[in-house]
This record gives structure tokens, C-alpha cells and sequence, in this order.
């Protein structure tokens, strides 16, 4: 085969297409399809990867027995430990702290500043990160924050948006929660040096996204998420709380009713130590990781379930586990990039969906999983995607109707991190549409809770993407860096209170996980799966076919 | 479609297998050799620094995060063949390329100083007292080179020391805090630690809370949408569905 000739980043075919972008582009400015009907959106939804058949499964054991999740996630809540209790020496306690948080991403980090703002005295608060502090989805949010903090806006309104776009089935109470919190989590961060997209008159700048009815969103340019968490953790460093990292953990502790802490793993030596807590709170994140569906992901590499994998195991119940968001908008050229987000705060600003044939063909701030089936539709049912060199399929998001819609300057202002991405590869998005598809991008469902971010297992707390509930079974572009921030905060307060009315005198023990392993024998679950699986495989197949482990 | 198969989810998996599973060799057309700490690996061409350390057989457990340029865990060094520069760059941003050589940087030894933003006064003197090494930087642009988001970070370090908070946050905002930089600084300047500080202080003193915040935030303490929220989060199912339905949507 030829070598593909390439220019300006495309190959000679691809480049050609490009063209009938280009020449519709005049025609678009002025015109955007309009939104579908509630019929429609429930037609197009059928061949969403959530929906389309063959995908999902009943679990067999647990406090969901019986209910619906998707393969890859019932694979792992239907797996053994990864050690069994009698290796384990829990006699001898490493760290006897207050609040144990797992997971330092958003969620954890803004935990363990309101516990320590709540009274709780820095020692005595632990957090321990699988990879580094930080290495989270978290800093991954390109496009930004909701809260509505407009004189036009309400906090009603917010709320009116964020269960419509998890089809009504939010749990009402976190929801509200969420909307309520949202405009003090904003102020907090700005007090806290946070540096928002700002208007002239020095107001924050704030936009439109899918699925939302009044401009809220806040956004740091498209490093959102980065900005917030670098402020956070910052703070975090500076007050000297305690943290570990590379240390994930790999099981909890109870005293039979209570979780009581968590047994952590050196990912590097294979040590394990013993952490005794009062109160646990699990702020682990998602599954991305998990690729459902064969769908690649955007999510950061240690996104593998493991804190719902954890708390299942101790009685924790979930919900709307069976809801999988998927990215409208994840890169589908190049091949190094495949699955990358590609910010909806792009389509907020102007940028639109086109097909093959130069055709804009959907609304473009349609709710995320009607705007991938959309997508999804375009390039496997009309047939009118584009085919990459490597047999993907994707359709135009036709950037250059940024700067027509915003002036020249506003992507190098708004999207710096996007240009960059491209630029390593010779594609300059001010010039150019770029090829998206959908890509697996967070986890709806999740451990369920109250308001504080509390589960039904007293001791047990939950706060962030490993949480269910609050965005029902779709979550809005701006919810989930709030949902951190707002459950974060929650949690940490709640902790700090219960713990100050109880001891330590309570035992730490493993009992449920053998209990946990005894259900899955008895319902025939085979022992070739273990969880929790920490990290991805990705090594090539040829090297993998000849591994040997000789120490 | 047959009830437990979707033609359309097997065909998007199957296209997307390498981004999801791990590279198999028979798939592969072109290859490059690049060296891993000086030691060859025969890897296919269209692959990242980092996917290519994985097809080798790397399983990684430090020098990776986010795998897509935000988190800064893969700091790489490297080698072209047959050209004198050491470059910098993110594994997982970065094309491997025929003869390269390389080795990662997963950690930067640096001091983070210990301040309470709230009570330092926002003028340049807050950069002496805390990373008083600003000072000794003698403008060689070595950590500009070095860094791999393409800051103009020696700018952001002259900023700091004229006191310049603003010019400062703004060429420094899309630090991925690497520490590249600071590995590179001859004066021994932990340049990302000096920018994440005067970040916050403008962030906080330079922007503050705008009064449309500052009021809505004092609306809700005062309980002005309780009444709505007691309603509306009462409603049935069929009630919220027409108001969403009905909902006006604010203008572009």
C-alpha cells in the first residue's frame, strides 16, 4: 500500500471531503436544526450503546441482585478479592486516623478541606490517591461549572434542567442539593484565587451547553476542571494535611456493621498497610476505563470502578448503575488521540455537527446521549460519516464557525488546550472542522446517598462520579465538577460531625468480604474474575504472549 | 436486529480495538524502532511515546495520569537521532519517532511553600519571601525551552518579580505543572510553584467575587428560592416533564 500523502494534518482523500464542509459552512452560519421532540429524541436513543441490545445483564449477588448493569460493570461486581483475609495481618495498625479519604480528585480533596474547616485537625485526616493527588477525571473537565448565580437565572431553573436531562429520574433531594450549593462552591473557589472566564465589567463569563435553558456555565478557558483542582490542592499542600499516593485501596475494613477503614496496596513495592478510620469517604470516580462497549474513553487511566467495587462488597447500594454516558464529541482522527474529549463548551460556542455531505443534521446542545445517538446514526444507519485511514468512523464538528460566530482570537482564547492537542499533529482547528464520535465519558450511576453524601452503610460516605442519583440517568456538561465540589464539601462536614460524637474503639476486620465471597459461590459465579482490577492493561499482545514472572 | 446482538456496537468496537485493548502486531503496517532507557524496541509508527512503551511491554504504574496532556505525571526526555538537542515533552502527547531515545521523569523533587493566601499582602514582595530564588534567574529562557505546553515561562518568572500578577497569570494559566522547568533551571527556580502562587493571589485579590455572586449567594442564605424548590421538587414526574418541555431557552 502507498504511503498516505497528508496536508495540513489530513490525508489527501480526507482533505478533500473538508471542502464540502468549507463550502456549506456560509450557508450554516445562520442556521441551526432545531431541537428534537420528546418523540424523537426517544426514536434516536434506541441505538444509543445504553439502549441498543446485547449490552447489559442482571447481577447475581449483592444489595442489586436482580437489577440491570452493563456487562463490563456486573463483570466486576460479580468477581473474588484480591486477597484473602488470612494473608492479611490486621493486628497491626499503620495509620488510626479520623476521616479516611480514598480518591484525591475534586471530591476528596474539597472533603478533606471542609472536614479540616469543620474542625477536624489536619493529622487526623488521611487521603490516599491510587496514582498521584490529582491524577483523577477531575482535572480533565474542559468545559466548566454550573451555577446559577445570573440575575435571569434561578436556582429552579438549574434544577428544572438537571433532572430533564436525567430523564426525571434524579433522586430529588441530592439534585437539589447540587443547584442549592452551586453558587457558594463558586464563591468559594473564586475566594480561594480561582481564576473564572471573566466578562469586561469583571462579572463571570458564563455560556450555554447542551441541555441547559440559561447561560451558567463557568469556565477557566478549556483547563476548567485543572484550574479548580490546582487551586484546591494547592490549599490542601499548604495547610500540610496528611496524604499518601500510589497507594489505592483494595479493600474496606468494618467492625461488622461500621466500615472501619481500608487495607491500601503500595503500587509499587506490593506492600500493604492498614488504615483504622472512623469515617470512610470513598471519592474514587469512575469506570471509563472499564472501555464499555468497546468504546474508547476519556477518562484519566485509573478510571476502573474500584471504589463502587469496594462498597458493594460492604452492602453499599446503588443506582442507576445501567445508565452509561458516552461524549458526543471525542476525537476519531488521529488515531493517537482516538476517544479524547472534545469540549461541548465548543458546540456552546458555535461549533456544529455536520455529516459527509457538508449537512448540518442536529441540534447541537441536545442532552449528551441524544446528541451521540445522533451521531452514532449519522455514520452507521445513514451512512453519511467520514472513514478514517484506520476504519473509524466520525462526523465533522466544524470549528471554524467559532471565530465566524465569536471574532477572530477567540479559540486561541477559549480553546488553547484543543489547539494544542491538534497542533502535534498538524491540524489547525481555526482552519479546519475536526472528526468526532461518541466515547465512553462518565459514569451516571453510582453508590447511592443522602444529601450529606452519606450511604446506607453507617461509616461510609461517598461524594463525586462514584456516587448515584444526582444526575439520574444522564448527567448535564457543568454538573460533574459541581457534584464534586458540592458533595465534597458535604461529606467533609458530615464526616467531621460524626466523628467528633465517636470513638475508636471499634474492631477492623474483613469478615465481609468472605461473607461477599460465599454469596458469589453459592451463585455459581466462577473464579476467574478478580477486582478490584486498579489499572488497565494495554500492553501489546506480542509482548504479553511471551511474559514470564520469575521473582 | 436480534435481541441480544447489536450490529452496529460489534462493528464500533471492532473499529476501535487497538485504542481499547492493546495493539496485536498483524494489524500493524509500519514500525520504527525508538530505545527505552537504551534499549531498543521494535513499536508500530502511529503511536504516542507512551502507547508505544505499553505495545514494548510496559505495564505503568508511575510517569502516567490523565493520558491526555492535563494531569503533567509523564514528563519524558529525549533524543532524536542524529541531533544534539535534548527535548522535552509529555509521553502521552508526544509521536514516537524512528531513533529516539528517551527516559521518563515521573517526579520533580521541589519545596512547595506553606502560606495562608488571606493574610499576605498582594505585591511582588510576596514572591521574595516565599521562593526568593526568583531572583537569581539569569533570563538563559532554558525553562521556556523545556516546557512542554510551549509557555513562555521565563516571562511569567520576570512577571513575578516586577510584581506583575496579571501578565503573570495569564501566560502561565495552561501549566500542566510538569516540572520540566524546574528540572532544567540552572538558577534552581521552581517556576511552577512561583506561578500556582501568584495564580491564587490574583485569582483572589487581582478578580475577587463579582456582586452578582456575592448577592445570589445571599439570596439563598436568606432562603428566596425555598418556597419554588419546596414545590417544585414535590411535583410528579408527568408535572416536571411539561414544565422542562415548556421551558424557554435564553438566546445564543
Amino acid at each position: 500500500m502507498a504511503e498516505l500523502k497528508y496536508i495540513e494534518g489530513y490525508p489527501e482523500n480526507i482533505r478533500k471531503e473538508i471542502d464540502k464542509v468549507a463550502k456549506t459552512r456560509d450557508k450554516r452560519i445562520d442556521y441551526t436544526p432545531p431541537a428534537m421532540t420528546m418523540k424523537e429524541r426517544d426514536e434516536v436513543l434506541r441505538i444509543h450503546p445504553d439502549y441498543a441490545p446485547g449490552g447489559k445483564r442482571e447481577i447475581q449477588v449483592g444489595p442489586n441482585k436482580g437489577n440491570l448493569a452493563p456487562n463490563e460493570v456486573a463483570d466486576l461486581l460479580e468477581a473474588y478479592p484480591l486477597i484473602d483475609q488470612d494473608e492479611v495481618n490486621l493486628s497491626q495498625v499503620d495509620y488510626d486516623t479520623d476521616i479516611l479519604i480514598i480518591g484525591g480528585g475534586l471530591a476528596g480533596t474539597s472533603a478533606a478541606l471542609w472536614a479540616n474547616d469543620s474542625g477536624i485537625a489536619t493529622e487526623r485526616i488521611l487521603l490516599t490517591n491510587k496514582l498521584r493527588h490529582g491524577d483523577a477525571n477531575s482535572i480533565m473537565a474542559e468545559g466548566g461549572t454550573q451555577a446559577a448565580d445570573r440575575e435571569v437565572d434561578s436556582i429552579t431553573k438549574h434544577y428544572i434542567d438537571t433532572i430533564g436531562g436525567g430523564h426525571f429520574e434524579n433522586k430529588p433531594d441530592v439534585a437539589r442539593a447540587l443547584v442549592e450549593d452551586a453558587p457558594l462552591i463558586m464563591k468559594w473557589l473564586c475566594e480561594l484565587g480561582a481564576i473564572f472566564d471573566r466578562e469586561e465589567n469583571g462579572d463571570l463569563a458564563e455560556k450555554l451547553a447542551g441541555g441547559i435553558s440559561v447561560k451558567r456555565m463557568h469556565s477557566c478557558r478549556d483547563y476548567t476542571g485543572l484550574e479548580e483542582f490546582r487551586v484546591l490542592r494547592d490549599e490542601f499542600r499548604t495547610r500540610e494535611i496528611p496524604y499518601l499516593e500510589h497507594y489505592p485501596a483494595i479493600e474496606l475494613l468494618t467492625d461488622g456493621e461500621r466500615v472501619t477503614g481500608a487495607v491500601l496496596w503500595n503500587l509499587e513495592t506490593g506492600e500493604y498497610k492498614i488504615v483504622k478510620a472512623k469515617a470512610t469517604i470513598i471519592a474514587t470516580g469512575g469506570y471509563g476505563r472499564l472501555h464499555i462497549r468497546g468504546f474508547p474513553t476519556t477518562n484519566h487511566y485509573g478510571a476502573t470502578f474500584d471504589g463502587v467495587v469496594l462498597s458493594y462488597r460492604v452492602g453499599a447500594k446503588l443506582r442507576d448503575i445501567d445508565a452509561v454516558q458516552y461524549h458526543p464529541t471525542g476525537a476519531a482522527y488521529p488515531i493517537q488521540i482516538v476517544g479524547y474529549l472534545l469540549t461541548e463548551k465548543l458546540r456552546g460556542s458555535g461549533a456544529q455537527p455536520v455529516n459527509a455531505d457538508g449537512e448540518a443534521f442536529v441540534y447541537p446542545l441536545e442532552p449528551r446521549d441524544v446528541e451521540a445517538s445522533a451521531i452514532i446514526r449519522e455514520c452507521y444507519v445513514r451512512n453519511k460519516g467520514i472513514i478514517t485511514p484506520t476504519g473509524l468512523r466520525g462526523v465533522w464538528l466544524d470549528t471554524p464557525l467559532i471565530e465566524i460566530k465569536n471574532g477572530k482570537g477567540y479559540i486561541e482564547k477559549a480553546f488553547p488546550g484543543m489547539i494544542r492537542m491538534y497542533k502535534r499533529y498538524d491540524i489547525d482547528i481555526r482552519k479546519d472542522p475536526v472528526l468526532v464520535f461518541p466515547t465512553l465519558h462518565y459514569q451516571n450511576g453510582g453508590i447511592e446517598t443522602d444529601p450529606s453524601g452519606r450511604t446506607n452503610v453507617d461509616g461510609l460516605w461517598v461524594a463525586g462520579e462514584v456516587s448515584g442519583g444526582v444526575h439520574g440517568k444522564n448527567r448535564l456538561m457543568g454538573n460533574s465538577t459541581l457534584d464534586c465540589l458540592v458533595f465534597g464539601r458535604r461529606a467533609g462536614m458530615s464526616t467531621a460531625e460524626y466523628v467528633k460524637s465517636h470513638g475508636d474503639e471499634s474492631k477492623i476486620s474483613l469478615e465481609h468480604v468472605k461473607k461477599y465471597v460465599k454469596n458469589l459461590e453459592q451463585a455459581g459465579v466462577k473464579r476467574t474474575r478478580r477486582a478490584p482490577i486498579i489499572l488497565p492493561d494495554y500492553r501489546g499482545k506480542a509482548a504479553l504472549a511471551r511474559m514470564i514472572d520469575v521473582f | 436486529m436480534e435481541d441480544n446482538k447489536s450490529p452496529i456496537m460489534d462493528r464500533i468496537a471492532e473499529a476501535n480495538k487497538a485504542a481499547t485493548t492493546g495493539i496485536d502486531a498483524k494489524d500493524i503496517k509500519n514500525w520504527i524502532t525508538i530505545h527505552i532507557m537504551g534499549k531498543a524496541y521494535k513499536v508500530p509508527a502511529d503511536l504516542t511515546i507512551l502507547t508505544a512503551m505499553e505495545y514494548a511491554g510496559y505495564k505503568f504504574v508511575r510517569g502516567v495520569g490523565c493520558r491526555q496532556g492535563f494531569c503533567g505525571a509523564c514528563a519524558t526526555v529525549f533524543r532524536k537521532k542524529g541531533d544534539y538537542k535534548l527535548q522535552t515533552g509529555m509521553a502521552c502527547q508526544t509521536r514516537a519517532e524512528d531513533g529516539m531515545y528517551l527516559v521518563q521523569i515521573p517526579f520533580t523533587p521541589a519545596e512547595k511553600a506553606i502560606y495562608d493566601i488571606t493574610k499576605e499582602p498582594y505585591e511582588a514582595s510576596i514572591f521574595i519571601k516565599y521562593y526568593p530564588e526568583v531572583t537569581r534567574c539569569v533570563s538563559c529562557n532554558t525553562c521556556t525551552k523545556a516546557c512542554p505546553q510551549d509557555l513562555e515561562v521565563m516571562d511569567y518568572v520576570q512577571a513575578a518579580i516586577r510584581g506583575d500578577f496579571d501578565s503573570l497569570s495569564d501566560v502561565s494559566f495552561d501549566c500542566i505543572q510538569c516540572g520540566l522547568c524546574a528540572m532544567r533551571c540552572p538558577a534552581e527556580i521552581v517556576q511552577y510553584h512561583v506561578a500556582q502562587l501568584g495564580r491564587r493571589m490574583f485569582g483572589r485579590y487581582g478578580q475577587g467575587v463579582p456582586d452578582h455572586l456575592r448577592k445570589r449567594v445571599k439570596e439563598i442564605t436568606e432562603g428566596k428560592f425555598n418556597e419554588e424548590m419546596d414545590k417544585i421538587t414535590s411535583c410528579s414526574t408527568e408535572e416536571l416533564r411539561k414544565i422542562y418541555t415548556e421551558r424557554e431557552k435564553e438566546p445564543e
